[in-house]
């Protein structure tokens, strides 16, 4: 299994008699990112047989590999060439995979300021619902020839397609990184980021505890060091967002169910049952609480977000609205007209 | 080449009879201004490719969007062929009329509804022009990214349509990376909204299929833009080289040394003269190539990446490096390199622009395959392009008086096209498919990718209403177009019957 293989003709086979047989798929790498989303029942399609890297040339700024390639490799070749994942993927658990990472679309601490998976996203190889191996995309910066179909699988969690190769655009890392924590309380926390967003800062990463804020500096040295001056506050061992993006904080701990709440970053503090942590400056809020769903979700929406539980659940998704429930649903059916793509995984007829 | 719709090869359209639409229109929807007569549909028969021209049936100017979606649905009960338009500065005919169809025209919600400087972002209709944006949000301190050639003019509601780019596109992305929410009406009629004012949204990415979707899935009624503080400083440096190759190289190097320009262009020799015959920018004419690289942000690191990026060029053998003095020096550096096509205009009657991307690695190999096809054509090509992320802007000058230059000229495009695809590039990097590369598209997809995208088009138009026979070609016409290009002795559509 820890070779290169090329196993797309395998993948493509399975597909197909799942197509004959009409046998739904779930579709699974190493099943990190399991909790998320509606439980499916299906034949298990593992993606990890069809792995390793492509084509990386670190000077192209594009690193294309097979969806079944472990996050991690991918990460050390782009490290051992001073390249990065802007986007900073959670793994959440050790053989988390390229085509899971995408198909997930989640994105860690630095997501706000480098942009989203799906951004980065320059071109796929996916197996299609009439069992076909398609290529859409490619490994170029610019492209609008087409839909842009490789961006509208990133997040799609595999309802689709099965991603087979992925085209990432990818960045230098940052010459100088450096962590502050800074003790003030979550409305100045959200008066200064708000200020500060409106300046030419450096800042990389901001999370609120509820006590202090937390933020990264990356850049060139002398934009760092002096951000650093100006801001003020004591170090902060640059760990700290790793643990964030991985769910290792303490907060994280606990019976409670954990909410993803995805608003727009200027909102104010919810007034919701339960403890909360503020991450991606404010657009990202993470909230582990035993309210009801309902009751969550009305708060968030009112303020133009979502919420996503993360839990294998049959609601882990904020609900779709009419007509944009019903378009959905015509994308699904035309792009998989079987219904054998993770059926449910989304919403229960998706 | 065939590039006005061809029904044979594009599709039924279906029979409107003007009269009867023009009053049902007119007793729906009173106030809605309808141009009819040939003189006033004249001046609507083409947009930013004025090569191509079709007087539509009628032009429609809404002002009100309960107008819009009044007419959406008319159209949709009468099966009226539909194609939407901004300013119509486009350059791939993504908004050439259809003469059994009304062109809508979007230009007159031009309104900015919001500028939420604490949130970053901006709230404007779709007629707002690109520049508009960055003018309402400077006394804030921010501007709006993503700089078509064409921002002074070109509208949001096509840019999203487009998916435009700009100069500093490696570096600040193309506009589906600085948006976050878009207000669509489908061809029925029904409002979506893609995107959230939030960073993301719920269920599957439409604002990522939506965005550069020219006009084939929806109406863009309102866009909401992400807003980026104004970097402090941003200085520009220009090299000069003796061969167009070593330029490439620089480029590459420049990536590999962990430093992402704001801007990385390129010039060669026939487009730098022509640039500063017309707007004497102070480009060295005697090199074969220069490469213009702008740095922007905080000024201790753009002064140190300034440091580098002259090292590196001087190790890539550039035979001078020179940093703009100050702000006038910049503007007038850009000044020629956002000139150049113009420029290019005034040394000759006619030129056509490409828009291919390649892998920045086959640069040396592209611009020596464009040399060969320049002259096996008997045309010349001057090439202008943003270098930084592979995408190409060949110019190719022809004189349209010349019995048979134009179809020189095409041909010779389509061939360029194709090149950029054979190294694993696309028929275009930022201006759309739209009409002109309709014949491209089936060099770059197969049958069946054609067919997904198909599909993707009937899950929002199912009657084909949307802006037909644009951007994606029909198998029927890809089975004609592959006949012409046979390769190693198969037709790449076996399958489909020929005409």
């Amino acid at each position: 299994m820890d070779q290169d293989h090329d196993d797309s003709s395998a993948l493509l086979e399975q597909v197909r008699q799942a197509l004959v047989d009409c046998t739904p798929l779930r579709i699974q790498g190493s099943d990190s990112k399991a909790m998320l989303g509606r439980p499916v029942n299906g034949r298990p399609l593992d993606t990890r047989s069809h792995r390793g890297i492509v084509s990386y040339d670190p000077t192209e700024l594009v690193i294309t590999a097979r969806a079944g390639t472990p996050l991690r490799e991918i990460e050390a070749a782009l490290h051992s060439a001073g390249q990065m994942l802007p986007f900073e993927p959670p793994h959440l658990g050790d053989g988390a995979t390229l085509g899971g990472m995408v198909a997930a679309g989640l994105a860690g601490p630095r997501r706000p300021w480098a942009g989203s998976v799906r951004d980065h996203v320059l071109g796929t190889r996916v197996i299609t619902g009439h069992g076909k191996l398609l290529r859409f995309g490619g490994e170029v910066m610019k492209n609008v020839a087409g839909y842009d179909l490789s961006r509208l699988l990133a997040g799609s969690f595999g309802c689709l397609g099965v991603l087979t190769e992925v085209s990432l655009k990818v960045l230098p890392r940052p010459r100088s990184c450096q962590s502050l924590c800074l003790t003030m309380g979550l409305r100045q926390a959200l008066d200064e980021l708000a200020a500060w967003g409106q300046q030419a800062l450096p800042i990389t990463a901001a999370c609120h505890d509820g006590e202090a804020l937390h933020l990264r500096l990356e850049g060139g040295e002398g934009s760092v060091a002096s951000a650093a001056e100006r801001l003020g506050g004591t170090l902060l061992d640059n760990r700290y967002w790793h643990d964030l993006r991985e769910q290792r904080l303490a907060f994280f701990a606990g019976d409670e169910p954990l909410w993803r709440l995805s608003l727009p970053h200027n909102s104010p503090s919810l007034s919701l049952p339960g403890r909360q942590l503020l991450d991606w400056g404010g657009a990202q809020r993470w909230l582990k609480s035993a309210a009801s769903p309902a009751v969550i979700r009305e708060a968030v929406a009112h303020l133009g977000g979502h919420a996503t539980l993360h839990a294998c659940h049959s609601a882990s998704f904020h609900p779709l609205a009419e007509p944009l429930l019903r378009y959905q649903r015509n994308l699904k059916q035309q792009l998989d007209p079987s219904g054998i793509f993770n059926p449910g995984r989304l919403y229960a007829d998706l | 080449m065939n590039i006005l719709y061809d029904e044979r090869l594009d599709g039924a359209l279906p029979t409107v009879d003007k009269a009867a639409l023009l009053d049902t229109l007119r007793s729906a929807l009173p106030d809605l201004d309808i141009l009819h007569s040939a003189q006033d549909l004249r001046p609507y028969e083409c947009d930013g490719l004025s090569a191509y021209r079709v007087v539509p049936l009628l032009v429609v100017l809404p002002q009100r969007l309960e107008q819009v979606q009044a007419l959406l649905k008319i159209c949709h009960a009468h099966q009226v062929p539909v194609v939407a338009r901004g300013a119509g500065t486009g350059l791939s005919g993504g908004a050439l009329p259809l003469e059994q169809g009304i062109l809508l025209v979007m230009a007159r919600f031009n309104r900015i509804l919001e500028i939420n400087p604490a949130g970053r972002f901006a709230r404007v209709q779709p007629g707002v022009r690109n520049l508009a944006i960055s003018q309402a949000a400077a006394p804030h301190g921010l501007y709006y990214a993503p700089d078509p050639s064409s921002q002074i003019a070109c509208s949001i509601g096509g840019n999203v349509a487009e998916n435009a780019g700009g100069v500093h596109c490696l570096k600040y992305g193309l506009t589906v990376h600085n948006l976050l929410k878009v207000e669509i009406l489908t061809i029925e009629g029904e409002y979506l909204t893609l995107g959230s004012d939030a960073l993301d949204a719920p269920g599957f990415d439409l604002l990522a299929l939506f965005t550069g979707s020219e006009g084939l899935l929806g109406i863009v009624t309102e866009v909401t833009v992400k807003l980026l503080p104004k970097p402090q400083v941003a200085r520009v440096l220009l090299a000069s080289f003796d061969s167009v190759e070593k330029a490439g190289r620089a480029v590459a190097d420049i990536i590999g040394a962990g430093i992402i320009p704001a801007g990385l262009e390129m010039m060669d020799n026939l487009s730098l003269q022509a640039a500063e015959d017309f707007i004497h920018a102070g480009y060295p004419v005697e090199a074969a190539a220069i490469l213009l690289c702008e740095l922007d942000g905080v000024e201790a690191d753009v002064q140190d990446d300034c440091l580098r990026v002259e090292a590196v060029l001087k190790a890539a053998g550039a035979s001078e490096v020179r940093l703009a003095r100050d702000e006038a020096e910049r503007v007038r550096f850009w000044a020629g390199r956002k000139n150049a096509f113009p420029a290019v205009g005034r040394i000759s009657p006619d030129y056509y622009c490409m828009d291919g991307t390649i892998p920045r690695r086959a640069l040396p190999g592209v611009l020596h395959g464009i040399g060969e096809l320049s002259r096996e054509y008997g045309l010349r090509v001057a090439n202008v392009f943003h270098a930084g992320d592979g995408n190409m802007h060949p110019l190719i000058l022809f004189d349209a008086n010349q019995p048979g230059e134009l179809e020189r000229a095409e041909a010779l495009g389509g061939k360029i096209l194709e090149l950029c695809v054979a190294v694993g590039g696309s028929i275009t990097g930022e201006h759309g498919v739209g009409r002109e590369k309709i014949n491209q598209m089936c060099a770059q997809f197969n049958a069946d990718e054609l067919t997904l995208f198909h599909a993707v088009k009937h899950a929002f138009d199912p009657l084909g209403l949307l802006n037909p026979g644009k951007n994606i070609p029909t198998l029927q016409r890809c089975a004609e177009f592959g006949a012409m290009h046979v390769h190693h002795g198969q037709l790449p559509f076996p399958d489909l019957e020929r005409f």
